[in-house]
């Protein structure tokens, strides 16, 4: 095992009995959080950090679990013993948001309405809702201010509007390979996801579960759609070309090595995620727009989290959420004269380098962590 | 480049700079290099704001000193930020290797009540005598070999002063040094160093 892994680490859940109510306006009367800590919380309660998983993540963060070596966290290369967000330093918290499918409350969960699974049913979710769950979740942990909110793409998101809803219960905000909103473009690639999945047979209106099957097909396309637009065009050229597995066969085999590899990412991906919460996070991701409740003006919504410290960190070969998304938010904040700093790092690997080791971005994230440390 | 701190305190010319920017004002530098400016103007007058810089190693440098440190190139013009952001602006030689120097200059007093720009001055007597010795200068203050040099726009005091004219700018201060002391007598000639606090014109 990697001597720093944070190591073996058990998921945990939290239960809520008070009801909880979306932006929809719907509410669920109860409801559970499953999480993962990581390090110790201080005397002072004030080296928390909160990690925000984005589309197919969890609160699986890091380390493994101890009946598998091999399910290593998703983000184990940033959270650890000496890496740039340390463990030895930090208390890390991992949290599955509500609308998910590894442990907390879903559609895969029985509505208590109806003594049946959620499935459709359950009410559609949005960033502001799981940072308002993410709260309930500090206020059972008992943190009061987390020293910094971090994540990537749509963790990032959620990062950014906890800087805007709970600005004083946030001193630092990471915000990494994000946008201030979906373009006209990624709500596309979004809805021609969604299409997929319901309209598989399969899906039954959402409520497949009672019809004992998955809409694996939908959502092995659903899958394959949204890894094109996590790689750049050059990483694919350069990993796949137009290599092919065995010639050139006249059908539609898989021939293209490309082919082989997206058909093996939306079966694996097909065969432990969720349906239903994959169209609802791409609803969150869709409806996530601070700006729309001040017109438009980014620079308005984004005033309450001028007093939060910001580090903007975007990748120049990101074409789903390009470095000029990441520098609206930086100017939107430099406008309300925020503490922010922003690296745009030159790489390869498209949208996925948030995920990757690369030394100039860990390096940063390291820096910037150790002065937050340093501050505590 | 700003930003290489010497023993002891700042680099003569960044001294200079630092006391041309009013404490507790507002402040982006530009090409702030590893962050030592706006570190020292954090840490001794109470200032606030950002650097810019494009370099990789230095942009890592300044968020470890503690700087707002915000990457990107400066050719690309300042349009993210509104009139008047800032109380001052300063570019501490960089000048000299940027392409687009007149929109600079005049975005720089756009965004900032006042600029500051400092620049090596190519009249200096010692780079005249290299040259009339039949080679481009080398000095402290122009480290680099003709082949290697990033610097594509090199000028006098008196070709600064003429486009600042051209530009409707005005010269509000002067500081001329020759190796980390002021020099009064002939600047143009005996100056190494130029630093030129401007603004708008009425």
């Amino acid at each position: 095992m990697d001597p720093r892994s944070v190591g073996i680490v058990k998921a945990q859940s939290a239960h809520f009995a008070e009801p909880f109510t979306f932006r929809s306006g719907r509410t669920i009367p109860h409801f559970e959080l499953a999480y993962e800590t990581y390090g110790r919380l201080n005397a002072a309660g004030s080296n928390a950090v909160l990690v925000c998983h984005a589309l197919n993540a969890s609160h699986h963060v890091a380390g493994v679990y101890e009946d598998d070596a091999t399910d290593v966290g998703w983000w184990d290369n940033m959270v650890g013993p000496g890496k740039p967000l340390d463990t030895d330093r930090f208390f890390v918290v991992g949290v599955n948001n509500l609308g998910g499918c590894f442990g907390s409350t879903g559609p895969k969960h029985v509505n208590p309405a109806t003594g049946q699974p959620y499935g459709a049913d359950f009410p559609v979710v949005t960033v502001e809702d799981w940072v308002n769950a993410q709260a309930r979740l500090a206020d059972h942990l008992g943190i009061r201010r987390f020293a910094a909110v971090m994540g990537g793409s749509l963790g990032a998101m959620q990062a950014l509007q906890w800087a805007v809803a709970y600005p004083e219960r946030i001193a630092h905000a990471l915000v990494i390979a994000s946008t201030p909103r979906l373009s006209a473009q990624n709500i596309a690639f979004n809805e021609v996801a969604r299409q997929a999945i319901i309209t598989d047979p399969d899906f039954h209106g959402g409520h497949y579960y009672r019809h004992g099957v998955v809409p694996v097909r939908g959502l092995k396309v659903a899958r394959m759609i949204g890894h094109i637009t996590y790689l750049s065009d050059d990483v694919m050229a350069e990993k796949f070309g137009r290599d092919l597995r065995d010639g050139l066969k006249y059908g539609y085999g898989t021939e293209f090595q490309i082919e082989s590899y997206l058909r093996h990412q939306g079966e694996k991906f097909s065969g432990y995620f969720d349906a239903n919460t994959y169209l609802l996070i791409t609803k969150a991701l869709d409806y996530f727009d601070p700006a729309a409740a001040c017109s438009g003006d980014l620079v308005a919504a984004l005033r309450p989290a001028a007093g939060v410290k910001f580090l903007v960190v975007s990748f120049t070969t990101d074409w789903r959420f390009s470095p000029a998304r990441s520098r609206e938010i930086v100017d939107a904040l430099t406008a309300n004269r925020a503490d922010v700093s922003y690296a745009e790092i030159d790489a390869p690997h498209g949208h996925d380098e948030f995920l990757l080791e690369d030394a100039r971005y860990h390096a940063l994230a390291r820096a910037y962590y150790n002065a937050i440390a340093e501050g505590l | 480049m700003s930003g290489n701190g010497k023993a002891g305190g700042l680099r003569a010319d960044l001294t200079i700079i630092a006391g041309m920017v009013r404490p507790g004002s507002r402040v982006l530098d530009l090409g702030c290099g590893d962050g030592t400016l706006m570190k020292a103007l954090a840490r001794e007058r109470g200032v606030r704001g950002y650097g810019i810089e494009i370099d990789d190693a230095n942009v890592l440098a300044a968020l470890i000193n503690g700087v707002n440190v915000l990457q990107g190139n400066l050719e690309r013009g300042l349009a993210s930020f509104a009139d008047g952001s800032f109380d001052t602006v300063l570019l501490s030689q960089t000048l000299q290797a940027m392409h687009g120097i007149e929109a600079l200059l005049q975005d720089m007093v756009r965004v900032g009540r006042e600029a500051v720009v400092s620049f090596p001055n190519f009249r200096y007597a010692p780079h005249f005598r290299q040259l009339e010795a039949g080679h481009m200068p080398v000095s402290d203050s122009l480290p680099h070999q003709w082949h290697n040099t990033p610097n594509v726009h090199l000028c006098t005091l008196a070709d600064f002063e003429d486009l600042c004219g051209k530009l409707g700018l005005d010269i509000v201060e002067r500081v001329a040094l020759a190796e980390g002391r002021p020099v009064h007598a002939e600047p143009n000639v005996n100056g190494e160093l130029a630093i030129y606090r401007i603004r708008s014109g009425a």
